[in-house]
C-alpha cells in the first residue's frame, strides 16, 4: 500500500508556481491561466493536480466553507524511523502545502445545496491515510448523519500511511464502518476519484459510495505500477489504471470533466434526495422545513417512518 | 554519535549548508547498531516464523479442530479463487463458517493457492459466504495469512480495490458472531479484508502491518534488503499490536512455533475461539455491531488541541 506512482506524477506536472509545459499538448501554461480554469488545460483539457484548497474554491460557493476537525494533529505513536523521523516529514509537509493533513473535512455550500465536504490532498505526504485523515472523516461523517446533509469525499491518495503503520491500516476498517453508518440513515455519498487514488484509500471509503465519479485520465489502482511490472516482469498497457479503463470494466460509474464537477454532483445528490421527496409530494408540501436540518430525502424519509408506524393508526 | 546528531540538529539553519543527508545517514547508522544488538532479531525471528513453510494453513486448523468441512466454492461471477477456501464447518454440535486464506506447501500447490495472495473473486467468495452464514445465523471464523492481495493487470480490472473495500463492508453488516484470528502473515488491505470482526486474536509469532517489510523497505529505503529494520519499525508482532490495542488477544502457540506441533497449535486456537465465541453469542446482533463499529472507530492515534488522543 501507499505505493508510489512518481512515474505519473511526474508525468502530470507539480504544483510549484511560475509556467510549465503541458503533459498533454506540451504548451506553455502559467500558473494563473491554469487556475483561472481550474488547473485544466484550456488547450487539450489535461487535468493537472488541484490542491484541497483549490478544489475547495471549485466545489464550495464563495465564502460556504466551514471546517471541521480542523484542530487535529498527527501524532507519532510508533515512533517510526526511516531515512527521516516521521514528525520531520510531518512538518515538512504542513511548511510546503500549508495543510494541516492529507485532509480537509467541513460543511459547505454548493448551488446553495448544503453538503458535507472531505477533500484530500496529494501534495500533503502522498496524500497518505493515517489516523487524522480517518477521524476527520468519521467525524465528517457524524456531522452529515447529524445533519443529514449529503457527503461528498474528493480523493487523491498513495494509500495508506505507512509511518503509521498497523494503525493506518485499520483506518480502512474505520472509514468503512462509517459508510456503513451513513448508509443505516441513509445520507447519499458520493466519491470523486481524481488522479491518482491508489491502495487503502482505494480498497475503503473511495469505492464504498452510492455513485463514485472519477475524474479524466485520473490513475485507479489498488497496486502501484512498479508492484505489478516488477510482478509480472512486463510494462504495463498505456490506458493500465486509467479512469476511462476503469469506467469500462465496470468499476466506476462515471467520468466527469473537472469544470463539469459542481454542476454534475449536485445534480446527481439533488436526484438521490429526489427519489422519496417526489413520492411524497402531496405530503411533502404541509411540511415546513425544519430550519438548517437535513434536505428533502432526509425530511420525506423521517415522514414515511411516522406515517408507517402512527400511533394510533386503525388496523 | 548521538552526540553528533543532537549537535548537527541545533545547528541554525544557513544558506547553501544541507546537513540533512548528514543527519539522515548518522540517525541510519545509529538505528541499525541500535536494533542490530538485541531487539532487531527478535523481531525478524517473528517475521520469519510467520511465514515458516511448514507452519500449519487454514485447512490443517480446519482438519484438526472441525469433525467435518464441506468446502464451498466459486464467487458465482467469475470463478473460484484458490487463495482463500471457505465453508461449513460442524462445530460441537453445530456449524461454524470459516473462511481464510489459503498457502501452499509444494510448487505446484504454491502457484494453485497464488501464494495465498486473493484476486478479486476470492474477495467476492468471502462475502458470498459470509452472506449465507448471516442468512442462517451461522458465526463467521476467518483465518488470516497472506502476503496481500494479488498484485496484477486483470485483478484490478475486475476491481481488486472495491472487491477489497465491498469485503470489509460486508464484515461491518453482518449481524451473526465474527472472530478473526491472523495465523501468519497478514499483510495490508488483502489481509485486513477478513478481519474487520468483533474480535480480531493473533497467534504469537504471527504478524500484522500494513505491508510486508519488503515492500516497507522497498518504499522507504529504496532497498528491499532493510527489510528486517521495516519490520522493526512497523511494529509487527502480536507482542506490539496487544499494546496497541488493535488486536484482542494474543494466543500462545506450542514450544517453538506452531510448525512443532500442528494439534497443538489448533487446540489452543480452538480454545481462544471457543472462549470468545461464548463472549459474543451473549450479545444481542445490535449490541455486538454496535460495539464493533466503536471499537474501529477508536483505532487511530493523534493530537487534539495539542493532547494526544489515543
Amino acid at each position: 500500500m501507499a505505493r508510489k506512482v512518481s512515474v505519473d506524477i511526474s508525468r502530470r506536472g507539480t504544483a510549484q508556481n511560475g509556467a510549465r509545459n503541458c503533459p498533454g499538448c506540451n504548451e506553455l501554461l502559467g500558473q494563473a491561466q491554469l487556475e483561472a480554469n481550474a488547473m485544466v488545460c484550456p488547450n487539450c483539457g489535461h487535468h493537472f493536480r488541484m490542491t484541497a484548497r483549490q478544489r475547495i474554491e471549485l466545489l464550495a460557493d464563495s465564502g460556504t466553507w466551514n471546517e471541521i476537525a480542523a484542530n487535529l494533529r498527527s501524532a507519532d505513536p510508533l515512533e517510526f524511523f526511516d531515512l527521516r523521523p516521521y514528525p520531520e516529514r510531518i512538518e515538512e509537509a504542513e511548511y510546503e502545502t500549508g495543510l494541516s493533513e492529507a485532509m480537509l473535512t467541513g460543511r459547505a455550500r454548493m448551488n446553495k445545496m448544503d453538503v458535507i465536504l472531505a477533500v484530500m490532498d496529494f501534495s500533503f505526504m502522498g496524500g497518505s491515510m493515517g489516523s487524522v485523515v480517518g477521524e476527520r472523516f468519521w467525524r465528517a461523517v457524524e456531522e452529515a448523519i447529524e445533519t443529514r446533509y449529503p457527503m461528498v469525499a474528493v480523493c487523491a491518495s498513495g494509500g495508506a500511511r505507512m509511518q503509521e503503520g498497523i494503525l493506518s491500516l485499520q483506518q480502512m476498517a474505520k472509514t468503512t464502518c462509517a459508510v456503513e453508518l451513513l448508509g443505516e440513515v441513509p445520507v447519499p455519498f458520493i466519491t470523486v476519484l481524481t488522479h491518482p487514488t491508489t491502495g487503502g484509500v482505494l480498497a475503503s471509503f473511495a469505492t464504498l459510495a452510492d455513485v463514485i465519479i472519477a475524474e479524466p485520465a485520473a490513475f485507479l489502482s489498488f497496486t502501484g505500477p512498479r508492484v505489478i511490472e516488477q510482478t509480472i516482469k512486463e510494462k504495463l498497457p498505456p490506458d493500465f489504471g486509467l479512469a476511462e479503463s476503469h469506467v469500462n470494466h465496470g468499476q466506476v460509474d462515471l467520468i466527469v470533466p473537472r469544470l463539469e464537477l459542481k454542476d454534475r454532483v449536485v445534480q446527481i445528490l439533488g436526484m438521490l434526495e429526489g427519489g422519496v421527496a417526489c413520492a411524497l409530494e402531496p405530503l411533502w408540501e404541509e411540511e415546513t422545513r425544519r430550519p438548517g436540518r437535513g434536505g428533502a430525502f432526509a425530511q420525506a424519509f423521517d415522514r414515511i417512518k411516522t406515517l408507517a408506524r402512527p400511533p394510533r393508526r386503525p388496523s | 554519535m548521538h552526540k553528533r546528531l543532537t549537535e548537527l540538529k541545533r545547528l541554525p539553519v544557513l544558506p547553501g549548508v544541507h546537513l540533512k543527508d548528514e543527519i539522515a545517514k548518522i540517525s541510519h547508522r545509529l538505528m541499525e547498531l541500535g536494533s542490530s544488538r538485541h531487539l532487531d532479531k527478535e523481531v525478524w525471528d517473528k517475521v520469519e516464523l510467520a511465514r515458516h513453510p511448514k507452519r500449519p494453513y487454514t485447512l490443517d486448523y480446519i482438519e484438526h479442530i472441525f469433525a467435518g468441512f464441506t468446502e464451498l466454492r466459486g464467487d458465482r461471477c467469475f470463478g473460484d479463487d484458490r487463495a482463500i477456501v471457505g465453508g461449513l464447518a460442524a462445530y460441537q454440535g453445530r456449524t461454524l463458517m470459516v473462511i481464510g486464506h489459503q498457502k501452499g506447501r509444494d510448487l505446484a500447490s504454491r502457484a494453485e493457492r497464488n501464494f495465498g495472495m486473493p484476486r478479486p473473486e476470492g474477495y467476492r467468495k468471502a462475502q458470498r459466504l459470509m452472506w449465507l452464514a448471516d442468512k442462517f445465523g451461522i458465526p463467521v471464523l476467518t483465518l488470516i495469512d497472506t502476503p496481500g492481495a494479488h498484485p496484477g493487470i486483470a485483478a484490478e480490472e475486475r476491481g481488486q480495490g472495491g472487491a477489497i473495500a465491498s469485503t470489509l463492508m460486508c464484515m461491518a453488516k453482518l449481524e451473526v458472531p465474527t472472530v478473526a484470528i491472523i495465523i501468519g502473515e497478514g499483510s495490508s488491505g488483502g489481509a485486513l479484508a477478513l478481519a474487520l470482526a468483533d474480535r480480531v486474536l493473533m497467534l504469537e509469532n504471527s504478524v500484522y502491518s500494513v505491508i510486508t517489510p519488503e515492500g516497507c523497505a522497498t518504499i522507504l529505503w529504496k532497498d528491499a534488503g532493510e527489510a528486517h529494520l521495516a519490520a522493526q519499525t512497523l511494529r509487527l508482532t502480536s507482542e506490539d499490536l496487544a499494546g496497541l490495542e488493535i488486536i484482542d488477544e494474543v494466543l500462545p502457540e506450542p514450544r517453538g512455533g506452531a510448525h512443532r506441533d500442528h494439534a497443538a497449535a489448533a487446540r489452543i486456537l480452538k480454545e481462544g475461539l471457543e472462549e470468545q465465541l461464548r463472549e459474543l453469542e451473549t450479545m444481542s446482533p445490535r449490541v455486538r455491531k454496535k460495539e464493533r463499529m466503536e471499537k474501529f472507530r477508536r483505532m487511530g492515534v493523534w493530537k487534539e488541541n495539542g493532547l494526544t488522543l489515543f
